[in-house]
């Protein structure tokens, strides 16, 4: 049997694949322009997710594997407008020297690829096909540096995690497959008479498989290792991008299957684990990295309602990783293209020294913790709580509400030492002002790291103020 | 449409106000942010009486940009944009240490915002969106310019009231998902909502507004905000943002789960007359000049709760007259209290003394803001004390009567005390040689000088306009 394949439909993937291509060739070719071709081929796939008219392709009968609406759109542009971003920020750190531009920039645009094709997956194959393509070059970029070997313990971590879930999501859709017969996402269903409990534990096992890579508690423990090992750009890619893949995935299971109760216990664990945990950390990057852990346990939380929290869990997404993305671009903004996220101390007073740097790190602080000035974040928590209440899991908004206060916590110190006054030297010092601006020296940011940095403050700021655009295309 | 506009503009103006102060340079911006809060005091003043502004916003989660004002809210719009002029220029006068004074002035704008959004909106998700926006700013300010332990206090400021606001979206959440709008108008007198979700929904209400006005034994992040914010701080803190708590309270409590309200009333009632008489009493014990001003609100605030725990349209009416004259007294006292400590650089009572002597102006108007605060009958602060004692009588509560009557006498005896150590007796070097009143100083005070006086003479400037607005909001005996 040949089925018609409507090519338009694949036009999004088609970008995303012609982007890496195209780096590829550059990289052979010319040996140069490789992160130019690769941020212009991601900004023609965000262009083609978002103006071309979602269809859909390969199918038999009604069910379909490609899947086109304007929320598959919205995520496969995000996914584009991500990697665009990443590599904008890693311009910096590339144009030193710190890994090799061409194998770098082709392995984050097949990535993007991979995560085109979660957005768009209609069944359980095509999804976990997308979403190992999108991890799995993400296995090399964690320990891709030429000159620190600290990398590759966090990329070992990393990798045996993924191999596991990832064989464990695949043991799950057989299971799932073998008692109901059913692939497409949109035909799942519950095993029934003698095949009930293989169903019940081929779910377990997707969602187990598919919690892995959010990172949710008890499954979380590769993510601080994992991103505090990787360069600060690429673990800006696993916190957002590769973490909006796994939420995709877990709502496609979740909305067609009774899960409520396990994703319950999951979001309680992980909201409150990560915010706790986040309390006591004295390293930048574990702090955002134990925080993104806490806030999937917020994205999920909705998802105890099955499909009717879809539409929540994926706004608090959205808002989550563009305040996130906010963030990690500030580190790489602050802290120059070798260094690594460094503790939080190093912090102290960074933002008196650069003034929008500070100010768009308070922004996104702000809003990861639910308060104005983010009003992003702001809404997303609106959201995320409504959701619950309305769909008759108020303990639960009582939960996600309570650990709102602890994230603020965190939240609150750094950006308050990013204005604290400037600690004291042992020794005695003339102008204590003068040494530090000596010892803490300004860094040039590269033109494209601020570029980023602009593009992801002003949505942020944005869609703060015009959150219903995200709603409207998301509920279509 | 004028009126439209000019609803508008009362949140327009102090925002852009902040946006622009926070690009200019030092001096100038201080002036421009007064000019901003002033122009926002001309059009809050002139707003009254126009038509709601009714914008959707996110229709998906059901917020409607709702603004619009009434009786009830109006004598709290205009006191705020008052206290916020006489902030900002208090601002321009002196600066306090710890950072730059136009960030200060931008965020004093910002608090303006919020604290005028809280009190226009009339859509709950609104109302909570704008109860948020003051958390921040205000953490920053203590934070930022504030005394010695400012750190700490900003954190417990910063974490308790959030912890008391995220309670408030649960309650907004529950009776939008039973009500199906948000709409305030829409929610009056309880708008069918079943007496459990009432219970439930007033429960939360009562604990978000009870921590912010902040009722005993909610309050413990007060004292330690107040005692270290500077001196713009604690006079917005403690002369409107206190009074989110309790406008809360009315509009929203009263408001949209009546009769949650009527089966608490008696827990409130009793949890108010606690908090005049623990008030006092920790006023009596305090050592500490601003901090015991901060406790001296938690008495205060207990009458205004006490009134509308009553829901007797006396007992509401003494609230809302209540908390126009708190806003106006305390305002002044952390004017005086910051003038005195700035000047000793101390705020130790043992250390302060014979202030009579040394500054005899700026004794003479402590001696009044105690006197007013205490309650004397032809100062604004008589009005909302005595009403709320007689509403409690009305309502039955006579032991509540009584004892919030001896709290109030005790309130007499503790600014007494500290009119006694602080002006009288011999001249402690602390305040000894200390510089007069500056002009700028009886600029930002006067006015709230003769408003003290102003509304304990005709105390109708406040109680008229609210009459016909209460039965709009809610069911009161």
């Amino acid at each position: 049997m040949t089925q018609a394949v409507n090519n338009l439909a694949l036009l999004p993937l088609y970008a995303a694949a012609g982007t890496a291509l195209l780096v590829l060739v550059c990289d052979l070719a010319f040996g140069r322009f490789q992160l130019f071709a690769g941020v212009l081929g991601a900004t023609a796939t965000v262009f083609c997710a978002l103006f071309s008219s979602p269809r859909d392709t390969f199918c038999s009968a009604d069910l379909c594997s490609w899947v086109g609406s304007s929320r598959a759109a919205l995520l496969a542009a995000l996914f584009a407008a991500l990697t665009a971003g990443v590599l904008a920020l890693s311009a910096g750190a590339l144009r030193e020297g710190y890994a090799p531009v061409g194998e770098f920039c082709f392995l984050l645009t097949c990535s993007m690829a991979g995560g085109v094709t979660v957005a768009y997956a209609g069944d359980l194959i095509t999804l976990i096909v997308g979403l190992e393509t999108l991890t799995l070059p993400l296995y090399i970029l964690v320990g891709l540096r030429r000159r620190l070997a600290g990398g590759s313990s966090a990329a070992v971590t990393f990798f045996l995690i993924s191999v596991i879930s990832t064989a464990v999501a695949l043991l799950g859709a057989a299971l799932l497959y073998i008692a109901t017969g059913a692939l497409h996402l949109s035909a799942l269903t519950a095993g029934t008479g003698r095949f009930t409990h293989l169903g019940t534990v081929g779910t377990a096992l997707l969602i187990i498989g598919f919690a892995f890579k959010i990172a949710a508690v008890p499954l979380h423990a590769w993510a601080p290792t994992t991103y505090d090992g990787a360069p600060i750009p690429v673990a800006t890619y696993l916190s957002t991008a590769s973490k909006l893949g796994g939420v995709i995935a877990l709502a496609a299971v979740v909305q067609r299957l009774d899960t409520g109760p396990i994703m319950a216990v999951l979001a309680v664990l992980t909201m409150t684990v990560g915010n706790l945990v986040a309390l006591r950390q004295t390293r930048m990057v574990r702090l955002l990295a134990w925080s993104s852990v806490a806030q999937a346990g917020y994205i999920i939380a909705p998802l105890a309602a099955g499909s009717d929290g879809v539409e929540a869990a994926f706004a608090y997404a959205i808002f989550f990783i563009l305040l996130e993305f906010v963030a990690f671009a500030v580190v790489v903004a602050l802290r120059g293209p070798a260094l690594d996220g460094g503790t939080i101390d190093d912090y102290r007073g960074a933002g008196r020294r650069n003034k929008w740097l500070g100010a768009a790190l308070v922004l996104s602080f702000a809003g990861l913790a639910g308060l104005p000035p983010g009003l992003a974040g702001l809404f997303a928590k609106i959201t995320v709580i409504a959701s619950l209440i309305d769909t008759g899991w108020g303990w639960l908004a009582g939960v996600v509400a309570l650990n709102a206060v602890i994230a603020l916590a965190y939240y609150i110190r750094v950006a308050a030492l990013l204005y604290a006054p400037i600690k004291p030297v042992g020794i005695s010092v003339v102008d204590p002002e003068l040494l530090h601006r000596a010892t803490h020296p300004r860094l040039p940011v590269p033109a494209a790291v601020t570029a980023a940095l602009a593009v992801g403050a002003a949505a942020a700021i944005i869609f703060g103020f015009a959150p219903q655009a995200i709603f409207t295309l998301l509920s279509r | 449409m004028i009126g439209q506009v000019l609803l508008v503009a009362v949140l327009a103006l102090p925002a852009a106000g902040a946006l622009v102060t926070a690009l200019l340079p030092e001096r100038t911006a201080r002036i421009t942010a007064t000019v901003f809060a002033a122009l926002t005091l001309v059009v809050a003043v002139s707003s009254w009486s126009s038509s709601d502004v009714s914008w959707l916003w996110v229709p998906r989660l059901g917020i409607n940009f709702h603004l619009g004002v009434d009786g009830i809210s109006y004598p709290l719009v205009v006191l705020t944009a008052l206290l916020t002029v006489l902030c900002c220029a208090y601002t321009v006068w002196k600066v306090p240490e710890g950072g730059s004074g136009r960030t200060l002035s931008a965020l004093i704008l910002v608090l303006e915002v919020g604290i005028l959004g809280t009190f226009l909106a009339l859509d709950l998700v609104l109302f909570f969106v704008f109860f948020e926006v003051v958390l921040l700013p205000m953490y920053a300010v203590i934070a930022g310019w504030g005394g010695p332990n400012r750190r700490a206090a900003a954190r417990k400021f910063v974490l308790y009231t959030l912890a008391g606001s995220v309670l408030l979206l649960l309650g907004v959440f529950t009776v939008v998902a039973a009500a199906g709008t948000s709409d305030m108008s829409m929610l009056a007198y309880g708008a069918g909502l079943s007496r459990t979700t009432q219970c439930v929904a007033f429960t939360l209400f009562a604990l978000a507004f009870a921590v912010k006005a902040p009722l005993w034994p909610l309050h413990t992040w007060l004292p330690a905000a107040h005692t270290e914010a500077p001196t713009v701080g604690s006079v917005l803190l403690a002369g409107v943002m206190l009074k989110m708590g309790t406008y809360g309270l009315i509009r929203i409590g009263i408001g949209v789960t009546p009769e949650g309200a009527d089966w608490a009333s008696w827990v409130l009632g009793a949890f108010a007359v606690a908090a005049i008489v623990a008030g006092s009493l920790i006023c009596l014990r305090q050592t500490e000049l601003k901090r015991l001003i901060a406790y001296s609100s938690v008495g205060h605030m207990g009458f205004v709760l006490l009134g509308i725990a009553t829901q007797t349209t006396a007992g509401v009416q003494a609230a809302l007259i209540g908390n126009v004259a708190h806003g106006i007294i305390t305002g002044l006292l952390f004017f005086l209290a910051g003038a005195v400590k700035d000047r000793a650089h101390t705020g130790n009572l043992a250390d302060l003394g014979g202030l009579r002597e040394t500054a005899p102006r700026l004794a003479g108007l402590v001696g009044f803001a105690c006197i007013a605060s205490l309650g004397l009958p032809g100062l604004a602060g008589f009005w909302g004390e005595a009403f709320a004692v007689v509403a409690a009588l009305h309502r039955g509560w006579t032991t509540f009567a009584v004892i919030a009557a001896i709290g109030g006498a005790l309130t007499a005896l503790y600014f007494m005390r500290l009119l006694r150590k602080l002006t009288h007796g011999p001249a402690t070097s602390a305040l000894t040689g200390i510089s007069a009143i500056t002009r700028t100083e009886w600029l930002a005070w006067s006015p709230l000088i003769v408003l003290t006086l102003a509304v304990g003479l005709v105390p109708a400037l406040v109680l008229t306009p609210a009459l016909d607005s209460l039965a709009s909001i809610g069911a009161l005996r």
